[in-house]
């Protein structure tokens, strides 16, 4: 509004000259910075809630809670590392799995292989994932996944049980299951922004790579991959974060053991798990704080990651 | 339109103040609406749905509205005073009541089961007696051909299959009364796993899942599993439930009448808070829970309603138990319960 004065074809373009208009456009404004910032103060408001609830533990536990491992509930003992630990694996395994995964759908979509009557639908398909209620996939994870993986799990443990991942036998729940539904969980939010990616990528490098000779393939791989890396790698940390907060289908199908294991066929626990199935009962002062603590971890967490993509975007974003 | 209804609003007024005049005192008392809110236990929930939707029915000044936000919480908004009612599978100790100024009354309103349930390839009548459940949950057991299963199970072919346990995720009053019964029989078990708790501190590495489904689905789903349940739920999904030893000796399944018997064998004192761990008859796993009242600080409109609830819980209330497989309040109970609520809410 204040520069529009000072090129003469401004002048014909803005319509602010109008009083009325004006009005509107700075109340516009206003409300707009009003919202925008009420967002924020939502957000502080949340974290001063979580670290008044958390004062009982972060005052009783110190920073050892962070690498204690006792969960004892009856005497109040309460340590961070393993639900740390199972979070941080689960979410891993989901994004292993659903990156290659999500990158195949995401190119199938965004190229010519498919004629668009079959590609449109399952690019849409495939984000209808997404709008499956958690606790229906929880469910799924129990009736369908996890006895699908546990002859898998089997065979793994009796050929690769030297293999540390595979080293104890299946118990059913476990953080392999718990990976692979973090995964159907995120495959949409990658595949669906990695392929809004991919079709933006400028027509003229797809063009000057093919005219320099090179093959489809070629092109995919060497051109428009790099080229929509940032996005890709932003999408991957939108895909993180929800692995990183997801309760309930998690909750379903961990077998909720507070153990550190180095075999993905053992059970564990995450920290959203832990909350979702202990809040509502959760009496002691200390207990309470105990699990904000652990919210408290899991917001400082989720920041990381956001922060990391932040980086990442910037560092593969000056490449291109 | 408007003025005639005006019109018709200020005949019927007229003519309702001289009817009115004769029978203004029950009137008054009568077309008050007084509004009861409870809160706690999700286990006894379905109960207390159909109960009060009946007593609404038969007293319809009197509206009463329940939330199942958990036992503990049940507890925390009873003694923090934003309910009229709390109900919990766990009585409250003596330390929560003394945190409650206006005093407390608990009131034993219904009764539940604990189901055992497995999952064993080829067996389908599995036996565990006194000496064996509490063994299998403290991590003495570790495989199902153990000898002290086998000798349970004469002539059963059992599989040699690690054990593994399944238990609730959540805190529960279902744990509670599980772990009360295996406290009670097994000192073993006090010293490994502890007293009875609604979230007990389990030492076999237990399979956790949430709610009584999610226990259900993940014994149902792995062989060698070994679970605990509540009894109404494992008799409305048939799940697969092991017969249990009573005090004489015998095995027994998981049956309402049984649950009835055991609690009708149970002595009551005085405050109603008694903890079924060894009943003397009938399946072995029971507990209560408990509806908890304040003594003083109700306005006497809602004291009234809360003697004629309890009243009508513990006689035709009791009746509805048996339909919904919640174990009834043995009826002396019952009535003792009526005469302290009367003497003692104000």
């Amino acid at each position: 509004m204040a520069h529009s004065a000072t090129h003469p074809e401004d002048h014909l373009l803005t319509v602010s000259e109008n009083p009325r208009s004006n009005l509107l456009d700075r109340g516009f404004t206003v409300l707009v910075q009003g919202v925008a910032l009420l967002v924020i103060a939502i957000l502080l408001g949340i974290t001063a809630v979580v670290l008044a609830y958390a004062q009982p533990a972060i005052a009783h536990f110190g920073l050892a809670f962070l690498w204690s491992t006792a969960w004892d509930v009856p005497s109040l003992q309460f340590g961070a590392l393993p639900y740390i630990f199972g979070t941080l694996v689960t979410s891993s395994v989901g994004l292993i799995l659903a990156l290659p995964i999500s990158m195949a759908v995401a190119i199938l979509t965004s190229e010519n292989f498919l004629p668009a009557f079959v590609r449109e639908p399952l690019a849409f398909l495939v984000q209808l994932l997404a709008a499956i209620p958690s606790v229906v996939i929880g469910l799924w994870g129990i009736y369908v996944l996890i006895p699908f993986l546990l002859p898998i799990g089997t065979w793994l443990n009796n050929n690769f049980g030297w293999f540390p991942l595979f080293s104890t036998p299946p118990a059913g729940p476990g953080l392999l299951p718990a990976g692979v539904i973090l995964a159907v969980m995120i495959i949409p939010t990658i595949a669906s922004v990695s392929r809004d990616v991919l079709t933006v990528v400028p027509k003229e490098l797809r063009s000057a790579s093919m005219a320099l000779g090179a093959t489809q393939w070629e092109t995919i791989l060497a051109v428009m991959l790099p080229a929509a890396a940032p996005g890709v790698v932003g999408a991957s940390m939108l895909g993180l974060g929800r692995a990183l907060g997801e309760t309930m289908a998690v909750s379903m199908v961990i077998g909720n053991s507070g153990q550190i294991t180095a075999s993905l066929l053992d059970l564990g626990n995450t920290i959203p798990s832990l909350l979702a199935s202990q809040f509502a009962e959760a009496e002691s002062p200390l207990h309470i704080g105990s699990l904000m603590y652990l919210a408290l971890i899991l917001f400082v967490l989720t920041l990381m990651v956001n922060v990391a993509a932040v980086l990442l975007v910037r560092v593969f974003g000056v490449k291109v | 339109m408007a003025l005639m209804t005006g019109v018709l609003r200020r005949v019927a007024a007229t003519s309702f103040v001289a009817a009115a005049v004769a029978v203004a005192p029950t009137l008054a008392a009568s077309a008050q609406t007084v509004t009861l809110t409870g809160g706690g236990s999700t286990f006894i929930a379905p109960l207390y749905e159909r109960w009060f939707s009946e007593f609404h029915k038969q007293n319809p000044n009197i509206q009463i509205n329940y939330q199942a936000i958990g036992s503990g919480a049940g507890i925390a908004q009873f003694t923090a005073g934003t309910l009229d009612f709390g109900d919990s599978d766990a009585a409250m100790t003596d330390a929560q009541i003394a945190k409650v100024s206006k005093g407390v009354i608990l009131v034993p309103v219904a009764g539940g089961g604990v189901s055992v349930t497995y999952n064993l390839p080829g067996v389908s009548n599995l036996k565990l007696s006194r000496v064996t459940l509490p063994a299998i949950f403290d991590g003495q057991i570790t495989r199902w051909n153990d000898p002290r299963i086998q000798h349970d199970n004469p002539g059963v072919k059992l599989p040699n299959l690690p054990i593994r346990t399944v238990v609730r995720s959540d805190a529960s009053g279902t744990s509670f009364i599980f772990t009360n019964y295996l406290a009670g029989v097994s000192p073993t078990f006090v010293s490994k796993v502890g007293p009875a708790t609604t979230a007990p501190h389990w030492v076999t590495n237990p399979i956790s899942a949430p709610g009584s489904n999610g226990v259900t689905a993940s014994v149902k789903r792995v062989a060698g599993t070994i679970g605990y349940v509540e009894l109404a739920y494992a008799i409305q999904n048939h799940l697969k439930t092991a017969e249990l030893q009573t005090r004489q000796g015998n095995f027994v399944p998981p049956t309402l009448q049984g649950t009835n018997e055991a609690l009708a064998a149970v002595k009551f004192p005085a405050n109603f808070r008694v903890f079924v761990s060894d009943p003397a008859a009938g399946y072995p796993i029971a507990g209560l829970t408990w509806m908890m009242i304040n003594k003083t600080g109700y306005t006497p409109q809602k004291a009234q309603a809360i003697k004629k609830l309890v009243t009508w819980m513990m006689t035709k209330g009791q009746a509805i138990n048996a339909q919904l497989l919640y174990v009834r309040i043995p009826p002396a109970v019952g009535a003792r319960v009526i005469k302290v609520v009367d003497t003692e809410v104000k």
